[in-house]
This record gives C-alpha cells, sequence and structure tokens, in this order.
C-alpha cells in the first residue's frame, strides 16, 4: 500500500461512541443538540397535550383530584420548552452547525468547552424529570410553582419537598451550559472569521447569534444568582424573599424578569437570523437593509434588557416606574417593525420559490407579526391590569415562542436539512407538515385572544363553564399540532430511508453564504485552507 | 356546489349563533360562552380600559392586515413564474425612515391615552370606604377597616353546595357586599404565598404580596353579582379560590351592615386582631 494512500485514510476522525461522546467538533456537537431538542421537544410536547385534554371540557378529566399534577405538568412544559427544546436548538444546535461554516472557520473557538457545554444539558434536563418524582408540596410530588418559580411558593413556605431543590440545580446545571457557549460563540465569531469578512459583511444569522450571546452572558448570571438566593432560602435560613425576615418576595420577581425579559429574545433572535437568511435565498436577493437588520438586532438586545418590570404591572410597583416600562416597552415595537418590513421588502422585487423553508417562514412573518402586536397591547400597563395572567398572555407569548421561535426551527431544519445530513428531504411531506402544524397551532392560540378577554385566569385545572367552547377549539387544536410532529418525525426517517443525496448548493443562486460553497454533508474538518471574501 | 352551500350555510348559523348567544345570555359581572371581548364594563376604569382597548383592537388590527397585504401582494406578484429575474436593489433610505418613523408615530398615538389610563387607574384621591382582601390557600378573607373591624372569609361552593343559578367555580360561601356609587379603596395582601385579587368588570387586578399592602381602587356602577378568579399561580387549589362581590345600593348596604356585624362578630376573632392593629397605626 502506497504511503499516500494511508495518509489519506487517516483523517483523525474518530469512531463509535467517542466520536459523540467525546466529540469536540462541531458539527457533531451540534446534531446533537439538535437530537436532544428534538426530544425534549417531544417530553415537553406530549406534556402540553395533556394540559390541552385536560383543559378539553369543564370538570376534572384525568386529575383525580390532584391539581397540583396539572401545575406540575404545567411548569414542565415551561421549562423543557424554554431551556431544553428551544434553546438548544436555535443556539447550541443552528448556532454550533452553521456559524463556523458562515464565518468560514474550521471550528468553534474553545471545541472542548463546546463538549461539555452539550453534556451539561442531559444531566440538567434529568434533574428537572427526577423532580416530577420528588415530593414538592407536602403529600405531593413534583415542583409546581410554574417556570417562573416565584416564592413564597417555591420557597419552604410554599413547597417544602426537595422537588424545587432539584429543579433549581437544573436550572444551574442549564445556565452554566448556556453561558459557556455564549462566551465559545462570542470567541468565536470576534476572532475566527476568514480573511477579508468584517463584522458589517458578516451574514445576519451570525449576527443573530451573537447578540443571542451577549444576552446569555449577561442575563443568565442573573438568575443563576436568584435561584442561589432561593435555594439558601429554602435550605440555610436565608431571608432573601422572606419578608417575615426582611426580605421581599417582589425582590425575586426583578431578578428573574431581569433574566426572564432577554430569555425571551434569546428564544426569538436566533430564529429572526435564520428568517433573514431563507428569504434572502428564496427570493435571490440580498437582504433589504442590511446594516438597519443588524442593528435592529442589537437594539433589541440592548432594549431588553431595561423592560422587565412589564412582566410585573399587578405586583403593586409605584406608578411612574409602571410608566417608564410601559414607555420603555413600546420602544421594542420599532426595531421589530423595521425586521419585519425589511424581509418584505427582501422579497419585494425578488423571484420568490415557494420550497417548504421559505413557506415556514412565510408563516413566521405573518404570526410573528401577530404575537408582536398583541405584545404591544400588553405593554400598555393600564390596560395590562385587565389581561395579566390571563390567556391573552398565554397566547401572546405562544404565537411569538410557539409559533414564530418553533416555526424559525422547521424552516430551519429543512433549510439545511440537505447540507448537514447529506440527504434530501419530501417537498411534500415538509409541505404537509407545515399545514398541518399552521392549522392546529393557530386552532390552539387564536381563541386564547377571545378566552383572554373574557378574564380567564392561566395555570387553572378547571373553567367556569362559560370558558367550554373555545377551550374545546383550542385542545382540538393540540391534537392537530401533534399530529403534525408525528410527520415531521416521518419526513425526517423517509429522508433518511430514501436517501436521495442532497445537492452541495440545492438552492441556487440565492444562497450566497459559505456553507453552500462546501459539499453536503461538509467535511469532517472543513476550510483547513481559509476562504478569502472579498 | 350544495356541499359547498351547505358548509356556508352551517358556518353562518355558527357565527349567529355565536354573535347572539353572547347577547341573549348577557350575564353582567361574568363571563357568556363564546365571548369574544372584555366582559361589560362597570366602574370607570373599566369603561376607560374597554375604550382604550377598542382603539388599540382597530390599529393592530389594521397593521396585521397590512403586513398580510404585502405579504399576499410579494407572494403574487414576486414569484419566480411572475418575477423570473430578481432586482438587486437593497437599500433605499427613504423608505427605511418611513418604517422606522411611522411606527414611532403610531406608538406616540397609543402612549399618550396609555398614560393617561395608567395614571387614572392607579388611585383615588378620596376614598368614601376602605375593604381589605387577604389571600390564604385557598381563600379569600375580608376586613371592612372602617365598619368596627367586620371580617370574614370566603370559601367556594362545591358543585353540590350550589344553589339555582349560582356559577360552577365562582360562587363562594360568604359574599362581599359593596355599596355602588361609591369610592372605594381595596387594600390586598397575602398571609402565606402570592394571590392576585381580580374582578375584570371593575377593571381591577392587584396582586396579594406577603408583607405588603397594595392599594387600588374602584367605583361600581351597578347593582348585581361580580365575580373573579384568583390570577396568580398559588398552588393546588389556584384555581379555586373565586372572588364573588354583590353590589347593592347604598340604602341596601347599611341595612347589610347591621346584619353582617351580628352574623360575623362570633366568627372573626383572629381577623379581628389584624384589624384592629391596622386602626391604631392609621
Amino acid at each position: 500500500m502506497a504511503y499516500g494512500a494511508a495518509a489519506a485514510h487517516d483523517d483523525h476522525t474518530p469512531r463509535g461512541w467517542k466520536r459523540w461522546v467525546y466529540s469536540t467538533n462541531h458539527k457533531d456537537i451540534g446534531t446533537m443538540y439538535l437530537i436532544f431538542a428534538v426530544i425534549a421537544g417531544i417530553i415537553g410536547g406530549a406534556m402540553s397535550v395533556f394540559i390541552r385534554a385536560e383543559l378539553q371540557m369543564p370538570g376534572d378529566q384525568f386529575l383525580n383530584g390532584n391539581y397540583h399534577f396539572f401545575n406540575v405538568v404545567v411548569t414542565g412544559h415551561g421549562l423543557i420548552m424554554v431551556f431544553f427544546m428551544v434553546m438548544p436548538a436555535v443556539i447550541g444546535g443552528f448556532g454550533n452547525w452553521i456559524v463556523p461554516l458562515m464565518i468560514g472557520a474550521p471550528d468553534m473557538a474553545f471545541p472542548r468547552m463546546n463538549n461539555i457545554s452539550f453534556w451539561l444539558l442531559p444531566p440538567a434536563l434529568g434533574l428537572l424529570l427526577i423532580s416530577i418524582f420528588v415530593e414538592g408540596p407536602a403529600g405531593a410530588d413534583g415542583v409546581g410553582g410554574g417556570w417562573t418559580m416565584y416564592p413564597p411558593l417555591a420557597s419552604s413556605a410554599g413547597q417544602p419537598g426537595m422537588a424545587v431543590d432539584f429543579a433549581i440545580l437544573s436550572l444551574h446545571v442549564a445556565g452554566a451550559s448556556s453561558i459557556l457557549g455564549a462566551i465559545n460563540f462570542i470567541t468565536t465569531i470576534f476572532n475566527m472569521r476568514a480573511p477579508g469578512m468584517t463584522m458589517h459583511k458578516m451574514p445576519l444569522f451570525v449576527w443573530s447569534v451573537l447578540v443571542t450571546a451577549f444576552l446569555l452572558l449577561l442575563s443568565l448570571p442573573v438568575l443563576a444568582g436568584a435561584i442561589t438566593m432561593l435555594l439558601t432560602d429554602r435550605n440555610f435560613g436565608t431571608n432573601f424573599f422572606v419578608p417575615e425576615g426582611g426580605g421581599d418576595p417582589i425582590l425575586f420577581q426583578h431578578l428573574f424578569w431581569f433574566f426572564g425579559h432577554p430569555e425571551v429574545y434569546i428564544m426569538i433572535l436566533p430564529g429572526f437570523g435564520i428568517i433573514s437568511q431563507i428569504v434572502s435565498t428564496f427570493s435571490r436577493k440580498p437582504v433589504f437593509g442590511y446594516l438597519g437588520m443588524a442593528y435592529a438586532m442589537v437594539a433589541i438586545g440592548g432594549v431588553g434588557f431595561i423592560v422587565w418590570a412589564h412582566h410585573m404591572y399587578t405586583v403593586g410597583m409605584s406608578v411612574d416606574t409602571r410608566a417608564y416600562f410601559l414607555g420603555a416597552t413600546l420602544v421594542i415595537a420599532v426595531p421589530t417593525g423595521v425586521k419585519i418590513f425589511s424581509w418584505i421588502a427582501t422579497m419585494w422585487g425578488g423571484s420568490i420559490e415557494f420550497k417548504a423553508p421559505m413557506i415556514w417562514a412565510l408563516g413566521f412573518i405573518f404570526l410573528f407579526t401577530l404575537g408582536g402586536v398583541t405584545g404591544v397591547v400588553l405593554a400598555n400597563g393600564g390596560l395590562d391590569v385587565i389581561l395579566h395572567d390571563t390567556y391573552y398572555v398565554v397566547a401572546h407569548f405562544h404565537y411569538v415562542l410557539s409559533l414564530g421561535a418553533v416555526f424559525a426551527i422547521f424552516a430551519g431544519i429543512y433549510y439545511w436539512f440537505g447540507k448537514m445530513t447529506g440527504y434530501n428531504y419530501s417537498e411534500t411531506l415538509a409541505k404537509l407538515h407545515f399545514a398541518v402544524t399552521f392549522i392546529g397551532v393557530n386552532m390552539i392560540f387564536f381563541p386564547m385572544h377571545f378566552l383572554g378577554l373574557a378574564g380567564m385566569p392561566r395555570r387553572i385545572p378547571d373553567y367556569p363553564d362559560a370558558f367550554a367552547g373555545f377551550n374545546a377549539i383550542a385542545s382540538y387544536g393540540s391534537y392537530i399540532s401533534a399530529f403534525g410532529v408525528v410527520i415531521f418525525l416521518f419526513t425526517v426517517l423517509h429522508a433518511f430511508m430514501r436517501g436521495e443525496k442532497a445537492a452541495d448548493n440545492p438552492w441556487g443562486e440565492g444562497a450566497t453564504t459559505l456553507e453552500w460553497t462546501l459539499t453536503s454533508p461538509p467535511p469532517f474538518h472543513q476550510f483547513n485552507e481559509l476562504p478569502v471574501i472579498k | 356546489m350544495a356541499m359547498v352551500k351547505k358548509i356556508v350555510a352551517l358556518f353562518a348559523a355558527f357565527a349567529v349563533s355565536a354573535l347572539t348567544m353572547g347577547n341573549a345570555v348577557a350575564a353582567q359581572g361574568q363571563a357568556t360562552p363564546w365571548q369574544l371581548g372584555f366582559q361589560d364594563a362597570f366602574s370607570p376604569v373599566a369603561h376607560q380600559m374597554n375604550d382604550f382597548h377598542n382603539l388599540l383592537l382597530v390599529i393592530i388590527t389594521a397593521i396585521t392586515l397590512f403586513v398580510l397585504l404585502l405579504l399576499v401582494y410579494v407572494v403574487i406578484r414576486f414569484n419566480r413564474k411572475a418575477n423570473p429575474t430578481p432586482s438587486k436593489t437593497s437599500h433605499n433610505t427613504l423608505i427605511e425612515f418611513v418604517w422606522t418613523v411611522v411606527p414611532i408615530l403610531i406608538l406616540i398615538a397609543i402612549a399618550v391615552p396609555s398614560f393617561k389610563l395608567l395614571y387614572y387607574a392607579d388611585r383615588v384621591e378620596k376614598a368614601d370606604m376602605t375593604i381589605k382582601a387577604i389571600g390564604y390557600q385557598w381563600y379569600w378573607g375580608y376586613e371592612y377597616v372602617d365598619e368596627d373591624n367586620l371580617a370574614f372569609e370566603a370559601v367556594m361552593l362545591e358543585e353540590d353546595e350550589l344553589k339555582e343559578g349560582q356559577p360552577r367555580l365562582l360562587a363562594t360561601d360568604n359574599t362581599i357586599v359593596l355599596p355602588i356609587d361609591t369610592n372605594i379603596r381595596l387594600l390586598v395582601t397575602a398571609e402565606d404565598v402570592l394571590h392576585s385579587w381580580a374582578m375584570p368588570a371593575f377593571g381591577v387586578k392587584m396582586d396579594a404580596v406577603p408583607g405588603r399592602l397594595n392599594e387600588t381602587w374602584m367605583r361600581i356602577e351597578k347593582e348585581g353579582m361580580y365575580y373573579g378568579q384568583c390570577s396568580e399561580l398559588c398552588g393546588a387549589r389556584h384555581g379555586f379560590m373565586p372572588i364573588m362581590v354583590k353590589a347593592v345600593s347604598k340604602e341596601d348596604y347599611k341595612a347589610w351592615l347591621v346584619k353582617a356585624k351580628e352574623e360575623f362578630a362570633s366568627a372573626g376573632g383572629e381577623a379581628l386582631k389584624i384589624a384592629d392593629a391596622s386602626a391604631v397605626t392609621q
């Protein structure tokens, strides 16, 4: 055997389980993040179907009087979807996979830290799932405090059992994972861009991940602090949130939402980036108003840090404080409007091809607008009093997250499916998936606006009979959406079984970013010679 | 064709029944089946909220339809068949200026009435009376602080305890009786975990926080029964601690006070002490 052939064979690719467990490869880690997100999404989605099944009719369907269990499911659904589905998918998954490819880098800046970022997540999810089977309030299992975990309900006064401690630890571990990931992304994007790729030439998806990484880095430590204080309140006799000891439960809410509001932008900003790439690709036009788009995301990220208390209009803050947060919150509508209009302007004059990713992107733009305008309604502190903690809020944040972030995730999956796996998905199945999901989620969440306006509070296991009609429709929609998930899983399976090879650039001249210059799937190590950007 | 007609007829029938049901039942102070908007307003604050929401609804519907219209136009006019060669335009300073400034103007138009509403709803200059609501897991306690410390608790009625016409999950054993056309100061606090005292028909929602005494106000415009529900997650029976207000004329209220003071005199021993303490600090 010739010397050269042997060398070509040894590509230093680890095989078997070591390839995954020891992985320092951004593409493998990205794949693991995406699979993890799908698994978590199925668990969290099953919880949401349980919630809708329980609420399909007035009365007690499945709980047998164990109303705490309903709260456990609501809490689990929220935490899993936020921390273990959306965040791993958009940041860990697409961020890891695509950012190095787009900036022409061989890998992430800290490949080993990337490994620990991912491998912290399964134990974090494990801790959260364990909490469901550990005593929470006396005589009942699981955390029933909502994903916000407000004390005193989450303190030892409300739920003395260990379940809350497990959930807190779970968030600590997941938070550490995200902070490490954020450091990695910031370093990679600042230092590893290919020669010639200035900040203002970066694709918008890279911009979105950069802004997101800064939000993570600045907000997650605040959450970590808040839940650590809760942990010491619960176990070591401190009184941060205990009024009898001079503490204040409202302090926790301020700390939580100082993290929590940037968190909702963390979930949606990468989606903005994905949609920008897709709209530009399938319109065969460069993004309209590139700089405006990039700095709109920076503005959303910045303003996102100074609006947190609009989640707390009814807690009894002084009226001047509420007035400030009202004004600041309305401001966010401006950069968001810039994004919506720029996407439309990108399509304007374009030559649009309606492949599945583009259809998901169109769905995203419309539904995100719908969720955005109800956000403007809720921003008004005076009016929010009547809407706070009702289903109107539930409808609003599911329109921007469940129909915004999740639509962006599916758009991204179909957009990069061929690039990541090397196989083509079936357009027919992907479009069917879209149609079923679109109908399903709108059936769930649009009627919730009416329920909220009529006064139905959120997080209740049974409701006055007047709310029965729209609740039934929402529940039917939930079953349709669940069927949509089945179609999605089948679409993925079908693509692998069919094994139709994907082209290096299936989208044509509109796809101008660097990942389309590589093979599908890309080689284990790409850009051994750095590409030069003109 | 006949099929299509049938479907259209079915939808029309559904729409008509949905709309008329709201009117036919028109229960005051609680939601009605298939209700699409706010509950009818019975306080000045709630009226203002309704008006402001009606304004916002027009604005947000217009914006959403505008975006939808643009999307539909783009899809029809600029698909690959209709427009095979894409333009390369990626900048237009004027239009970018317009879509930044016009939203700002719209937001200013929203902000002005919004601030007005916020400050109007905050609190009342001079209250005619004060009641205090205290959240417990899972019922409400009430104190009439300027009526000889009249105090009682209101627990939800289970299904088998309901009287004719009382709504499920909304009716309580004891009822807060309040006079109409009176500025009522409402103080809200909690003993154990967070709760929230909410009454949609009055436009009131105020969190009950242990260690804090939150203040808001209401002025009821019409006699009748009004219902609300706890609006902050407070544990297993969060969905089962409703709020039931009976609004009566001022004369009936005075008569009720006399009766209630006798009725609850023996019951509210502990609550009385709390009320005493607050009276001293005033």
